[in-house]
């Protein structure tokens, strides 16, 4: 088992973060208190100047690197860039994540106990945006004693945080990564997400949100949103090199029965899935993504919501990404462009579709790589 | 980094730079111009690559560099959004030269091109005497591998200028050294194997 802690952060322990102060919400609500669970890899230098805030995407958490356990069977959600000698190298860097609000990982959401009513929230848990996130995330950051970051990475859903920080804490970060991400959702996009949700509010064990005081779980309608949500985050190509029409017996059926792999690989991850997540934060996250779109207050103009930024930045897209195709990574650097903004911009071939973000990709690990040592260098590590 | 070190085409387009302007390098390739420029004559800007070699190279040196196919146009960039583009040694295997040089002229203010110039002697007596295509220090590809889609002389180059209404403010020719000589200016088309043109809209 000691093998697996080389060039890992290793055994990692959540800490917790209370606020006592309200938050005030987009939607018009407010939370009076509310905490959130974080992590933090490597360790703040002298003068605080090598922090780094990784926000997750849709469905992951604060659990971003190494181990909670000696005989957890897998690592954080992207153990690939954060450790000792990666991208996100914690010998030099302080890395931190934490579960967004909202979120069903030990931060407040719709799971936790309402103090006003010594309830669970469930579906009466406000909807919070990208925006609530980034403001929770500055919160944190007061907290921790950081007063600027050297960089927001992110990736999907996180991208979309790394964005909204350079548009509202402007001073607060020296470098956005908006990786595998988009300035805001298509049609396509909301419609994929609209049956997901249709998919866990039409199971009849959803009781319209309030599950948990009728001690049941709407696991069918879960696993199903994300059977479809992952069918978006692979690409054709990889599905048929991972697949291709392998069945799980010898030969056809012809019944109703599982019989191709991929049916099989997709229940498991969505029965597996719908084990570990909350339907209500699921619902939430969704709607998140949906309203996400920073130009909708600057007339439609991404390029104005991005004028008043001063950070640099680094967007990658992957080639057989349709969930955010790099044409969508594209708008976010042409409205960079508009202005003037520094950024660079690679687009790295991959056959993994939208997940390629997390995977190990040797062409994308040295330009992150690469990149990183430039941000290290500016903290005078 | 020092000037010392700039290979010597680079160091002529550097010298026709004003301080502080704003440069769009076209096929920048590993970012030496930019960063030679950024740091002699505190200009800022992008440079535009295709290999992910190069832009690894390029973010090395801290460049802005955006990964694009030069064939697919400049639409991102506005009119006159840079006081220069320079594109060196890349016209010559994009797709369609002509269009490329109308939007660098679109974008930029004042243009800088080179390219390898077909027209060298020793090109035209590879052709005349072996009947093969021409192979030099300053085309070393076979026919068939080179990425040099559309070479073309000093005399052809002008005359693509002449027929898009594009003004040349200066021309310098330059052996495959990119040294410069007397001889060279004297008989351009046959003696310069890299020609240096600033271009700009009439």
């Amino acid at each position: 088992m000691k093998n697996r802690y080389e060039n890992s952060v290793g055994l990692v322990q959540p800490q917790t973060c209370t606020f006592k102060e309200p938050i005030h919400l987009v939607c018009g609500r407010q939370l009076n208190e509310y905490q959130l669970v974080y992590e933090t890899y490597g360790s703040l230098n002298e003068n605080r100047s090598n922090a780094i805030l990784v926000c997750h995407a849709l469905s992951s958490d604060h659990h971003a690197a190494g181990y909670h356990h000696e005989d957890d069977s897998k690592p954080g959600w992207w153990e690939v860039y954060i450790g000792p000698g990666k991208p996100l190298d914690t010998d030099r860097f302080y890395i931190v994540c934490a579960n967004n609000l909202g979120g069903c990982s030990g931060s407040t959401g719709p799971t936790s106990i309402n103090p006003e009513t010594g309830n669970a929230y469930g579906p009466n848990f406000p909807i919070v945006t990208v925006a609530d996130w980034v403001s929770s995330q500055k919160n944190l950051m007061e907290v921790l004693g950081i007063s600027q970051w050297a960089a927001v990475v992110g990736g999907s859903l996180g991208g979309m945080q790394a964005l909204q920080w350079s548009i509202d804490f402007p001073e607060l970060l020296r470098h956005a990564i908006v990786i595998a991400s988009a300035p805001k959702l298509s049609a396509q996009n909301i419609a994929f997400n609209e049956v997901a949700r249709q998919a866990i509010k039409s199971d009849p064990h959803f009781h319209d949100g309030y599950y948990y005081d009728y001690h049941s779980l709407p696991q069918g309608g879960l696993s199903l949103a994300r059977m479809l949500g992952h069918i978006t985050y692979l690409s054709d190509d990889a599905m048929g090199s991972k697949f291709g029409r392998a069945l799980k017996a010898n030969g056809y059926h012809y019944g109703y029965d599982v019989e191709f792999e991929v049916e099989s690989y997709l229940r498991y991850q969505g029965s597996r899935f719908a084990n570990q997540f909350d339907a209500n934060s699921y619902l939430l996250m969704t709607k998140a993504l949906d309203y996400f779109d920073p130009a909708k207050d600057y007339g439609d103009d991404l390029a104005a919501a991005l004028a008043q930024t001063l950070c640099r930045f680094f967007v990658l897209s992957f080639t057989s990404d349709w969930r955010f195709s790099p044409k969508r990574s594209h708008e976010i650097v042409n409205a960079l462009l508009t202005h003037n903004k520094p950024v660079s911009y690679v687009e790295i071939s991959a056959h993994h579709g939208h997940d390629a973000f997390l995977m190990r990709i040797p062409e994308y690990i040295t330009v992150l790589t690469t990149y990183m040592q430039q941000v290290a260098k500016e903290c005078q590590l | 980094m020092s000037a010392m070190t700039l290979r010597p085409d680079l160091s002529i387009i550097s010298d026709w730079i004003q301080p502080g302007s704003r440069v769009l390098d076209l096929g920048c390739g590993d970012g030496t111009l930019l960063a030679q420029l950024r740091e002699t004559k505190e200009v800022s800007g992008y440079g535009i690559e295709y290999d992910i070699d190069n832009i690894n190279a390029c973010i090395q040196h801290g460049i802005n560099v955006i990964h694009r196919n030069l064939d697919k146009g400049l639409a991102e960039f506005g009119n006159d959004s840079f006081d220069y583009v320079i594109m060196s040694q890349t016209i010559q295997a994009m797709h369609y030269p002509d269009r490329v040089l109308v939007e660098m002229l679109r974008v930029g203010r004042d243009c800088v091109v080179t390219f390898p110039n077909a027209g060298h002697w020793a090109a035209r007596l590879h052709l005349a005497l072996k009947g093969r295509m021409p192979q030099s220090k300053a085309l070393p590809h076979e026919w068939y591998n080179t990425p040099n889609l559309h070479l073309c002389s000093v005399v052809d180059f002008e005359s693509l200028c002449h027929q898009l209404g594009i003004v040349i403010v200066s021309r310098t020719m330059v052996d495959y050294r990119y040294n410069q000589n007397i001889l060279l200016r004297a008989l351009p088309n046959l003696l310069g194997e890299i020609a240096i043109y600033h271009i700009r809209k009439k």
